[in-house]
């Protein structure tokens, strides 16, 4: 929408729509949103099979288990989400909606993470225990991967917009993104308190915070363009 | 039936805004490094229908993806008069060859959030009436995953309905629809026609209705 003397009713109403829609596709749909979480559970539970029963070697591992743990479940699924809209047809007249391109990969994300994010938030505390992950540190994995999801997610919508038309674009996206990924993780786990030992829960945390909003800024512009490019 | 669906619909129409002429002067598309059709010129008034004939492959469904702006142009121009505020897109409803229902949806949803999504200020007759008037009233709480194929096209075509917008492009829109389906979709057609709205259509099927006709001919 360029700032012409347009009544702003119509693309609130889309968006709105459009966020209503999606969370209805992904509660009715079994996948949308129980299996992250379950793909959450199984790979926090490999670990411990993995690693050996040391509890302190895992209770210090547990910050950086459960961050890749997180970041993989958030892969899970994306790849359909403009996929989905593409094959059968609704993309197109997306696209020749009033409202923005760019709101409309903003919405679409936030669905997806209230979806898919949000359950792996709230399920990680319980999913630290069984990491023998130290009691104090809960609500700092908690706050981490509140802030740190959002941006995994805008990430990968992006991967999944310039993956769009292709049919095997499912492991595509997570060799593209995954390298994004990079410092989100990286201060996600050092906030989590995965780092060194007595490290300071502030630095990464607003770092951690900055990513998420550079995300947030720019990867609504970045997916849309390449939506625009992809879609044809 | 049909004939309580037609009154159903009249009672929520209302004339577009006239004067509107769709001109695309020279129009060349390019898939894949092929030219699909090139140097393609015509022009559509207000109130006019436009058919788009040919054989398989001739590019009737690139003409119309390029026209709402799903495909790029490699030459020329399209241009509505008066000039769109934004885009010509959103003058324009898109009938594809993919119903873009979501079969997880019933068919009330799916309309419903059409209705939202493609308004645009000219109003739209209420989704559930809509769906009554295709004939659909009784299955509209239905998942859309268990429609039929004529069934899920009308659902489809309601979307004409519940946002009104000036510029139709239709590719095939009587696939799979039965005798009085196809006799509805037309006269809604005429109805909007004689509106001032503007209908470009892609079909082998006669339609009962006046239009001049564009031939695309063997792919250049």
């Amino acid at each position: 929408m360029r700032d012409k003397a347009q009544p702003l009713e119509p693309p609130p109403r889309a968006l709105a729509a459009l966020f209503r829609r999606e969370l209805r596709i992904g509660q009715r749909i079994g996948g949308g949103a129980s299996l992250g979480v379950v793909f959450f559970l199984i790979l926090v539970t490999l670990t411990p099979f993995a690693v050996g029963p040391d509890l302190n070697l895992l209770g210090r591992i547990a910050p950086a288990m459960l961050w890749i743990s997180a970041l993989l479940a958030t892969l899970l699924g994306l790849d359909r989400l403009f996929q989905a809209d593409h094959e059968d047809g609704s993309l197109d007249l997306i696209l020749m909606s009033e409202a923005s391109l760019e709101l409309i990969v903003l919405t679409k994300c936030l669905a997806h993470w209230l979806l898919t994010g949000l359950p792996l938030v709230l399920a990680s505390p319980f999913f630290g225990l069984m990491l023998a992950m130290p009691a104090d540190r809960t609500w700092s994995i908690v706050l981490s991967l509140l802030v740190g999801t959002p941006a995994l997610t805008l990430v990968g919508a992006i991967g999944a917009a310039l993956t769009v038309s292709l049919r095997r674009g499912g492991l595509l996206l997570p060799v593209l993104i995954l390298p994004l990924c990079v410092p989100v993780l990286i201060f996600g786990v050092a906030a989590a308190g995965g780092g060194a030992e007595a490290a300071a829960f502030a630095p990464p945390f607003l770092i951690l915070c900055a990513l998420s909003l550079l995300a947030l800024v720019g990867a609504p512009i970045a997916a849309a363009a390449a939506l625009r490019q992809m879609s044809q | 039936m049909l004939d309580r669906s037609l009154k159903l619909f009249a009672q929520h129409r209302f004339p577009l805004v006239s004067l509107m002429r769709l001109s695309a002067s020279r129009l060349s598309v390019e898939r894949g490094g092929r030219i699909v059709f090139s140097e393609l010129s015509f022009i559509v008034e207000a109130g006019q229908s436009l058919i788009v004939t040919g054989r398989n492959g001739a590019g009737k469904s690139t003409l119309l993806r390029a026209l709402a702006g799903l495909l790029p142009l490699a030459h020329g121009e399209l241009a509505l008069t008066p000039a769109a505020e934004d885009s010509i897109a959103e003058k324009m409803h898109f009938i594809g060859h993919a119903d873009a229902l979501k079969g997880a949806l019933t068919v009330a949803e799916n309309l419903s959030f059409y209705a939202a999504l493609l308004e645009s200020g000219h109003g739209g007759v209420a989704p559930l009436p809509a769906l009554e008037a295709f004939g659909l009233g009784p299955i509209a709480h239905l998942p859309a995953a268990y429609l039929s194929a004529g069934q899920r096209r009308r659902a489809a075509l309601a979307r004409l309905l519940v946002a009104r917008r000036p510029i139709w492009l239709l590719d095939e829109p009587l696939t799979a629809l039965d005798a009085a389906s196809q006799g509805f979709v037309a006269q809604i057609m005429r109805e909007h026609a004689a509106d001032g709205g503007i209908i470009i259509a892609a079909t082998h099927t006669a339609l009962d209705l006046p239009a001049s006709e564009l031939r695309m001919g063997a792919a250049a």
